[in-house]
């Protein structure tokens, strides 16, 4: 009875080695296995689709069949959205939100724990048929794209089964984390920190869990409904049975397109603190950003149809998800302008978060422009399934997505090791990174406009060059990431200067006022928030 | 050898290209078709789309300049090495900062829906005028990786495959010219005419798409999806398949021949003669030998893909056809009649939900004939017995 009292006491006891990190509860530890599960599902993906990249070098097929092509670019995807992006902002909630309100912890430990773990076995799902194929088991892994996309899906190999599941135990662990951050949100915040006085990392998260919440299921069910039609005779997306193929596809962006933003908004969440700490000088228009991230959040979830223009739908349909999609350009047009503005008469300086942050901020600029001409119908004829759409994503998630998760990375990673990184390898990564990840998408744009459609395992002569310019890029990129990781790992080892409370001068917020690392409790008390 | 294991590279010639010299020699050969933008339009909605793209990407290239050049110059005045002093304003503070906050958002909201979108629903209400009176009507089928044309008006109807030869893609011989993009039977379309074109697939989603005609629309089963084409110039326009649909998704090309319309005409006049013929060939007895011959020539171009020139296959998706349950089952009842799961049936009428098609659409009676013939008396298959066209006729 008395340990209850004395939590320090009780926790003194907790089991070591493997069995603390699958037992544990504490939102460190939980935040800790996101972070280096996405930065290991990172790696795996990456080398999947350097394989990819290598068979594009040159016209004709070198390296693999269009069969295990199909499987590396889906299984790609799916693992750099779901195994390696979604865990990594995951991980920055984790560990951060208690931190950033006064929290001692997430409102949900045992369901923080569980969400964690589901992730690693729907790893395996999705890559356990390249291994069964292997052995002369089953057709491969998924090769239908990330997209699933039926009738395809129907007729395809047991690879399909595989993802569905692991899209489910991924669903539900999303669900759970979402569940449990509302809730740490709504109740945990120290006194005096009112919704409008929460970091904006804190916001970001709000509106993405509950998007999760709203899209997460609809995702599920759609798949469900493929695996009936696959095994269970259902006729949902079957033609043949009174089906609609299209219907797949609504309900799959319905999920796929707030799925963007769910990838984003922790981004745009920490940004501002970011570009606030290195510029010294308050975040510039918080409300407005707050606004915008609710905005943001409502506009996902009504403009889906323009991920399939060319299916053919009415005119009054094509003009409204126009529109509607077009109109997301003015909340994030907000947030470029209050990131700006928050830099504007600051005083600077370039350390490797803030060089990350403003690369992000530049190279996010042209995903949101290309997106903004991807919403036009008849140039998006044009554009829609060639190698210009792909560019733009890459632009949207890998300069907007994993580039905002490094800057994160590099921002707390004093907090979290209490070690200081090496800014000079962080600075030879960042500017590998820019300049590799320019070299391998640039041409990609120019690729798609010539009109090379993409998920070909081979294509026609006049698309050489700049395939072989994106594939040198890509090599490039997937290399300079061994610094990164390098970097991490020093400070994980404990190398590296000491970390003060404070890491960086002009940072702010409840987390630089607790010691780098902070113990394994923190906010016991809670704090007094003026 | 499994279907996804990957091939061991063996050393070919432009396998140990690789490098430098490689890229080099690239920027020679490509340079012919090489091109930043849309290649030449030749349609009124590839004119008006890359008129609206131009204008589209002047204006975001303005944008991001204007934007990212206000931010470089505060990256370089507004920094602490520069001994700038930090200011800490969080917004707008008086009527003037206000003005200027709300500025560009006003810029933006003019541009979204005027400057970009009056141009924008112009060219889709253009793309999607479908409706209005058509010269002519094409269908356009996709399925498991080929394009079938059908003109309604004369009854023509065709399959159009990949011409590139395996060894090509293989890496075993040169790359000819059109690698890829070209196709055993074009579609032929007259210039000047307005060309409304139906789409639908037999089994996966399939994407049409010319990019010099500015239009791409999805084929999906069980949905008929239309656009439309008017050429203005003769020429031989390609593209490809763009909606991934499974192992032969970046081969199956579209390749048409814009025509004048006496050449077009005369093209249909020969087409009918030649569809005309293959429809009398079943009012005759083929010999054997005739059957085997024309069969393996069916068979190549129809079959090989998926069931492999050797008859093997691609287990367990492909399945081989050498000693296979089906292709061993006796030809009709006696009655003449198809009996379900045999052989003749799988070919006539497809297996749903694989990409195995109907066959019965898409070749003629003598092909079918003689396909079948073929496969029952190869790859070690040894049946020894015929079918007639006629009796595939008789059958359907």
């Amino acid at each position: 009875m008395e340990a209850t009292t004395h939590p320090a006491v009780r926790h003194a006891a907790h089991p070591t080695g493997l069995l603390r990190w699958l037992t544990t509860t504490n939102h460190k530890d939980i935040g800790t296995l996101y972070l280096s599960f996405s930065l290991i599902m990172f790696f795996v993906g990456g080398a999947m689709i350097l394989a990819v990249r290598a068979e594009l070098f040159q016209p004709g097929l070198q390296l693999m069949q269009p069969e295990l092509f199909n499987q590396l670019i889906g299984v790609h995807a799916l693992v750099m959205i779901f195994a390696a992006l979604m865990p990594a902002a995951t991980g920055f909630a984790n560990w951060m939100i208690p931190l950033m309100i006064g929290a001692p912890d997430m409102a949900l430990p045992r369901l923080n724990n569980w969400g964690f773990w589901l992730l690693p076995p729907a790893a395996l799902l999705l890559t356990l048929p390249f291994v069964l194929a292997f052995f002369g088991v089953g057709s491969g892994a998924i090769d239908t794209g990330w997209t699933f996309y039926a009738p395809l899906s129907i007729q395809a190999g047991m690879g399909i089964d595989f993802a569905i599941f692991a899209v489910h135990l991924l669903g539900i662990s999303s669900i759970m984390g979402s569940i449990n951050i509302i809730a740490t949100i709504f109740n945990l915040r120290a006194p005096g920190m009112t919704l409008m006085k929460m970091p904006l990392f804190v916001w970001g998260w709000l509106i993405t869990a509950f998007l999760l919440i709203a899209t997460i299921p609809v995702l599920a069910g759609a798949v469900t409904m493929l695996l009936t039609d696959r095994h269970f005779g259902t006729h949902f997306f079957k033609a043949a049975g009174g089906g609609d193929p299209i219907l797949f596809q609504h309900l799959f962006w319905f999920f796929g397109h707030p799925e963007v933003y769910i990838l984003l908004l922790p981004v745009w969440g920490l940004m501002p603190h970011v570009v606030s700490a290195f510029s010294r000088k308050p975040i510039y228009g918080y409300k407005a950003q707050v606004w915008s991230f609710v905005a943001i959040g409502i506009l996902s979830v009504i403009v889906w149809a323009h991920h399939f223009f060319t299916a053919g739908m009415p005119v009054p349909a094509l003009i409204y998800f126009m529109f509607s999609t077009m109109s997301i350009s003015l909340p994030l047009a907000v947030l470029f302008f209050c990131w700006i503005a928050t830099m504007w008469r600051g005083s600077m300086s370039f350390e490797t978060p803030m060089l990350f942050a403003t690369g992000f901020i530049v190279l996010f600029g042209m995903a949101g422009l290309t997106g903004l001409v991807l919403a036009d119908v008849a140039a998006d004829a044009q554009y829609h399934h060639s190698y210009f759409v792909v560019a733009h994503f890459h632009y949207a998630l890998f300069a907007g997505g994993i580039m905002g998760v490094m800057t994160g990375v590099y921002y707390w990673l004093p907090k979290w090791t209490g070690r200081m990184y090496s800014e000079t390898v962080g600075k030879w990564h960042f500017w590998l990174t820019v300049v590799s990840f320019n070299l391998t998408f640039m041409p990609q744009f120019f690729l798609g406009l010539a009109g090379m459609p993409r998920r070909i395992p081979d294509y026609a002569l006049q698309f050489a060059e700049f395939n072989a310019i994106s594939t040198v890029g890509a090599f490039i990129l997937g290399f300079s990431q061994l610094l990164f990781a390098w970097n991490v790992i020093q400070c994980l080892r404990g190398n590296g200067q000491r970390a003060p409370a404070r890491a960086w001068e002009g940072a702010r917020g409840l987390e630089w006022e607790l010691p780098s690392p902070p113990p394994h409790h923190t906010w016991e008390t809670q704090p007094d928030v003026k | 050898m499994h279907s996804c294991a990957p091939i061991i590279p063996k050393p070919r010639a432009g396998w140990r290209t690789l490098g430098i010299p490689f890229l080099l020699l690239g920027v020679q050969e490509a340079q012919a078709a090489f091109t930043w933008n849309f290649p030449p339009p030749v349609t009124p909605v590839a004119h008006e789309t890359l008129q609206v793209h131009n204008e589209f990407m002047l204006i975001i290239t303005v944008l991001f300049t204007v934007v990212f050049a206000i931010m470089v110059y505060s990256m370089i005045k507004h920094r602490k090495s520069a001994g700038h002093p930090a200011a800490d304003f969080t917004g707008p503070r008086g009527v003037l900062q206000w003005f200027w906050v709300l500025v560009p958002f006003a810029i933006l909201l003019f541009i979204d829906f005027i400057l970009m979108g009056i141009p924008a629903v112009h060219a889709l209400v253009e793309m999607e005028d479908t409706q209005s009176r058509a010269d002519l009507v094409l269908k356009v089928t996709g399925m498991q990786w080929k394009w079938q044309y059908e003109y309604p008006d004369s009854g023509i109807r065709f399959t159009s495959n990949l011409a590139t030869p395996p060894d090509q893609v293989a890496n075993a011989e040169a790359k000819g010219d059109n690698y890829l993009l070209e196709v055993d039977n074009p579609v032929v379309l007259p210039v000047g005419k307005k060309v409304r074109v139906l789409l639908t697939s037999t089994d996966v989603i399939h994407t049409w798409w010319v990019p010099q005609f500015g239009t791409k629309r999805d084929a999906i089963p069980g949905y008929l999806r239309e656009t439309w084409v008017k050429i203005d110039q003769p020429g031989i326009y390609r593209g490809q398949c763009a909606e991934l649909c499974g192992k032969g998704h970046g081969f199956m090309p579209v390749v048409v021949e814009a025509v004048p319309e006496a050449d077009y005409l005369a093209w249909v006049e020969k087409k009918k003669t030649a569809m005309a013929a293959a429809a009398n060939a079943a009012e005759r007895t083929w010999s054997r030998e005739e059957l085997l011959q024309k069969g393996q020539e069916v068979y190549g171009k129809q079959c090989v893909p998926c069931h492999q020139a050797n008859g093997q296959g691609l287990p367990p998706a492909f399945p081989p056809l050498a000693g296979s349950k089906v292709v061993n089952t006796p030809l009709l009842s006696p009655d003449g009649k198809v009996v379900k799961d045999t052989h003749v049936d799988r070919v006539l009428n497809g297996k749903p939900g694989t990409p195995m098609q109907a066959f019965k659409n898409i070749l003629s009676d003598m092909e079918l004939a003689a396909v079948i013939t073929y496969t029952r008396n190869s790859f070690g298959n040894h049946q020894g017995d015929m079918i007639q066209p006629a009796q595939i006729k008789a059958s359907r």
